[in-house]
């Protein structure tokens, strides 16, 4: 029998379920822990006495936002060696250009300019400066700094200078690590760039926090290989993910809306996950988020990362309702502080998880404590939540006919069963879990980003798919269950002949 | 004369992109560019037309090429005071000032880049009021104006002059080709211009426009008001429709990135559909199968909360974006106008009718 272990940590819990197959045996959730660690090692110990099987498990997959919130909250970064190859392009506007000045000065070491680069055909731009690249391995050597981000101009299209600056880099300071961008982006330097930088100044973190994971895993007897969720709602072996933190930037809601589709087994619907301050509502095609197209900042930085395109809304179990006379639902919120402040745990703040309980919706706390809400006060707040629900849904639906609404997280009692614009609400077992059964499922991806010329459309696909697909294998799919999942193909304005920007997403069960 | 303002800069790329109708790339790598300018001390100047003398010369700079090799191969104001300079050598005359070929997109801080350089004052002008895909689409070919020189600078040392060219259709072709041929992306400036023919011929006042748009709808984000009401009003301009992209299809042809997009009414225009087409820039608009909107007229797609201009390359599925309608400058809107950049020069069979008539 296949055994599956999908753990998340989040904000404020830790979810943890074992799948057989593809039911859910268990699942736990467990209080975060300030080192996460902590965390895992007590979730898996609870998974594995509710169902001991779980130690058999062949894989284990941990959806983690350790490092986004290390550049928000600007901790555990490392100092960066930038090396840009491009000149005498782009001289301008140099490494960390566009960041925010606190951030910069954390992360900035050295920053280097060489000639090099390519064009958009792939013909070169200048020769690659090598001497300058070995003079500045040097430096980067005696500065003492440990971490390189390599950036060339048009490197997703022609790797080779970016390698050669790598295998320079290498030979004088053999103890660093090197992000090369090609690796990491599409097309579109500086925010390429910044997610080169970005992965380098979280590389250590990354190294110690997944070596971190392996030991938890190893300490609770667990001898499975263990896996990092990725922005995409799959998944890398921990060893080959932790020299990529930044790909895992937005694997929270990626795994709840993976983990909303296998639950319900639905790949077209909408999801709502409704937590304890917000909600977030995206759109499910072919089973995967659909992403947003737009530039995505983390910590102030501007990044191309495929995030999924969700809508936020202020609304969660904690949301404080207001007054009588002007009744307003939230955006503010008690957040984690709910067991102490709302109504039905003994506080004196009126939430709406207390109009709930009121509405007979969900039991939970003393429910006498709210059996003096007036009833039409209670009517009221309902039904502004379910019209900020109504309107938010409308929002992301991408066609005028009815939809089916997937309710999870630990909130989703507050999704009425019956909704304008909606053909049907699914509650579905371990909605409140869905992220860490999201984890658990995550599958092996390969995407190319590239402009072909000359060749037709479906001719251009073709060679995207078969790179796409070399990618995927090489990252431990199984050749025999890949699955092409997006295709773009994009003409491009003022290029010569027939320009097409492909982007080909494969996706492929973990190979055994 | 005055000084322009490092907030002002930052007015007009949110002003520029609106006005850029789709088209004219996204203003953010040059208005980097004049972040860095002013942090290092640089100051720009803008003057009105009025203040040039007759037989004053005037620069009209643009960066040329493919928006996307714009991403990588990153603008350099050196590269854009280089093909002044070779203006100037080749003239044998020193310019008074440098304006913008187009306030649509970036182009609308190109001539603020080479004028940090060059320490040259900023016309308060352009000769499209917007952006438009090619050379013959200016207000300058509308009036007849000669269409040569012009320079052509790439960041390698490779630099072209266009010394003559029979017409502006020809003055297009050969530069773009020598465009291509350094990457798709080049630094150009256009034939100069006299103080008299900037005065008679060009889009007077589009840079001060480009920013007051823009400080509105930073006004408006901060007094949390609705960014799209706020241009609406200062613009005098409608709104056309609201709604979410529902359906996209792009194809590249003679240069042109073509194609449609299909939005879905919401709020007030629920029920309804619009239909968008597209050449590099926004041309025509069909509400419900109608013809609603049409270029010269201005059609920018913004995004409904942030009141962010949307290019015709970013668009995509499921966005949720509001069409609005700003008026085109007078030179568009004469006969002439409109046999240059009406309906019918983007090859639809309609005849030119304002929203604003």
């Amino acid at each position: 029998m296949r055994r599956r272990i999908g753990i998340d940590v989040g904000g404020t819990n830790t979810d943890a379920v074992l799948l057989e197959e593809d039911a859910v045996a268990a699942a736990v959730k467990t209080p975060t822990t300030a080192d996460v660690t902590t965390g895992i090692t007590r979730a898996l110990a609870a998974l594995v006495e509710r169902a001991p099987t779980a130690r058999g498990a062949h894989a284990v997959m941990i959806g983690t936002t350790h490092f986004t919130n290390a550049v928000v909250q600007r901790r555990d970064l490392g100092r960066v060696a930038a090396v840009r190859i491009g000149l005498p392009s782009g001289a301008s506007l140099p490494p960390f250009v566009d960041w925010p000045e606190d951030l910069a000065a954390l992360v900035r070491g050295e920053v280097v300019m060489l000639e090099g680069g390519h064009e958009f055909d792939g013909r070169p731009l200048v020769p690659f400066d090598t001497k300058g690249m070995r003079a500045a391995a040097r430096r980067i050597r005696e500065a003492g700094i440990r971490s390189v981000a390599v950036s060339a101009v048009f490197s997703p299209l022609n790797a080779s200078g970016e390698e050669e600056a790598a295998s320079i880099l290498l030979e004088e300071c053999p103890d660093v690590t090197v992000t090369l961008s090609h690796r990491l982006g599409r097309i579109g330097l500086l925010e390429r760039e910044n997610a080169t930088l970005l992965n380098a100044c979280l590389i250590e973190l990354a190294r110690t926090t997944t070596r971190a994971f392996s030991q938890a895993l190893r300490a609770s007897g667990i001898a499975a290989p263990l896996y990092l969720t990725q922005n995409d709602g799959t998944v890398m072996l921990a060893e080959v993910a932790e020299a990529y933190p930044v790909y895992s930037f937005a694997s929270g809601p990626t795994n709840s809306m993976r983990g909303a589709a296998f639950l319900s087994k639905r790949d077209e619907a909408l999801v709502i996950d409704v937590g304890g301050t917000t909600t977030d509502i995206g759109s499910l095609r072919h089973g995967f988020p659909r992403e947003a197209n737009n530039v995505v900042e983390i910590g102030g930085v501007r990044t191309l990362f495929r995030m999924p395109d969700l809508l936020s809304l202020g609304l969660g179990g904690g949301t404080m309702v207001g007054p009588a006379a002007s009744l307003t639902i939230g955006p503010a919120s008690v957040g984690y502080r709910l067991t102490e402040q709302a109504l039905v745990f003994g506080g004196d703040v009126l939430t709406v998880t207390d109009v709930a309980v009121a509405a007979g919706l969900i039991d939970l706390g003393d429910r006498a404590r709210v059996a003096s809400l007036p009833a039409a006060r209670v009517e009221e707040a309902l039904a502004r939540i379910r019209s900020m629900i109504e309107e938010g849904v409308d929002r992301m639906k991408t066609d005028a006919g009815e939809t089916p609404l997937i309710a999870v997280g630990g909130g989703s009692f507050l999704v009425p069963a019956r909704l304008a614009g909606v053909s049907e609400v699914l509650n579905v077992p371990h909605q409140a879990v869905a992220n860490a059964v999201g984890a658990a499922i995550a599958q092996v991806s390969g995407e190319v980003d590239q402009i072909f010329q000359d060749l037709s459309r479906d001719e251009a696909i073709a060679r995207a798919r078969q790179l796409a697909t070399d990618k995927a294998i090489a990252a431990g799919a199984d050749r025999a269950t890949i699955n092409v999942v997006e295709v773009e193909a994009l003409p491009l304005a003022y290029l010569p002949g027939n320009s097409l920007r492909t982007r080909v997403r494969v996706v492929g069960e973990i190979a055994r | 004369m005055r000084r322009v303002g490092a907030e002002e800069i930052e007015s007009l790329a949110i002003g520029a992109w609106i006005l850029g109708t789709g088209g004219g790339g996204s203003p953010y790598l040059a208005l980097l560019n004049m972040r860095q300018l002013y942090r290092k001390g640089v100051v720009c100047r803008l003057m009105g037309a009025s203040e040039l003398a007759d037989d004053d010369l005037v620069a009209v700079v643009s960066n040329m090429g493919a928006p996307l090799v714009g991403q990588e191969r990153l603008t350099d104001p050196k590269t854009m005071a280089l093909a002044v300079t070779m203006m100037e050598e080749y003239l044998g005359r020193k310019f008074r000032a440098v304006m913008s070929l187009e306030i649509g997109g970036g182009n609308s801080i190109q001539p603020f880049m080479a004028a940090a350089m060059l320490d040259l004052p900023v016309v308060d002008a352009d000769c499209m009021g917007r952006a438009f895909p090619e050379a013959q689409m200016t207000s300058f070919a509308i009036h007849d104006l000669t269409m040569y020189p012009l320079t052509l600078a790439d960041v390698r040392d490779n630099a072209v002059v266009v010394a003559r060219a029979a017409s502006w259709k020809w003055m297009e072709r050969i530069s773009r080709k020598a465009c291509v041929e350094v990457g798709s992306i080049a630094s150009t400036c256009k034939a100069p211009r006299t103080g008299k023919e900037v005065k008679e011929c060009a889009i007077l006042g589009s840079t001060t426009k480009a920013m007051t748009i823009g400080r509105a709808v930073q006004a408006a984000r901060r007094a949390h008001r609705d960014p799209i009401d706020a241009v609406l009003e200062v613009e005098a301009g409608v709104k056309i429709f609201t709604g979410k992209i529902h359906d996209i299809a792009r194809r590249t042809t003679e240069g042109f990135l073509r194609g449609t997009a299909t939005i879905e009414g919401l709020d007030d225009f629920r029920g309804h559909d619009f239909r968008l087409a597209f050449q590099n820039e926004f041309a025509v608009g069909w509400l419900d199968g109608e013809p609603r909107v049409m270029t010269p007229d201005l059609i920018c797609v913004l995004d409904t909360v942030s009141g962010d201009a949307t290019g015709t390359e970013t668009l995509r599925y499921g966005q949720r974006v509001t069409v609005i309608a700003l008026p085109a400058p007078p030179i568009l809107l004469t006969p002439k106008g409109i046999e240059h950049v009406g309906p019918r020069a983007f090859g639809y069979d309609l005849d030119f009718r304002s929203v604003f008539a």
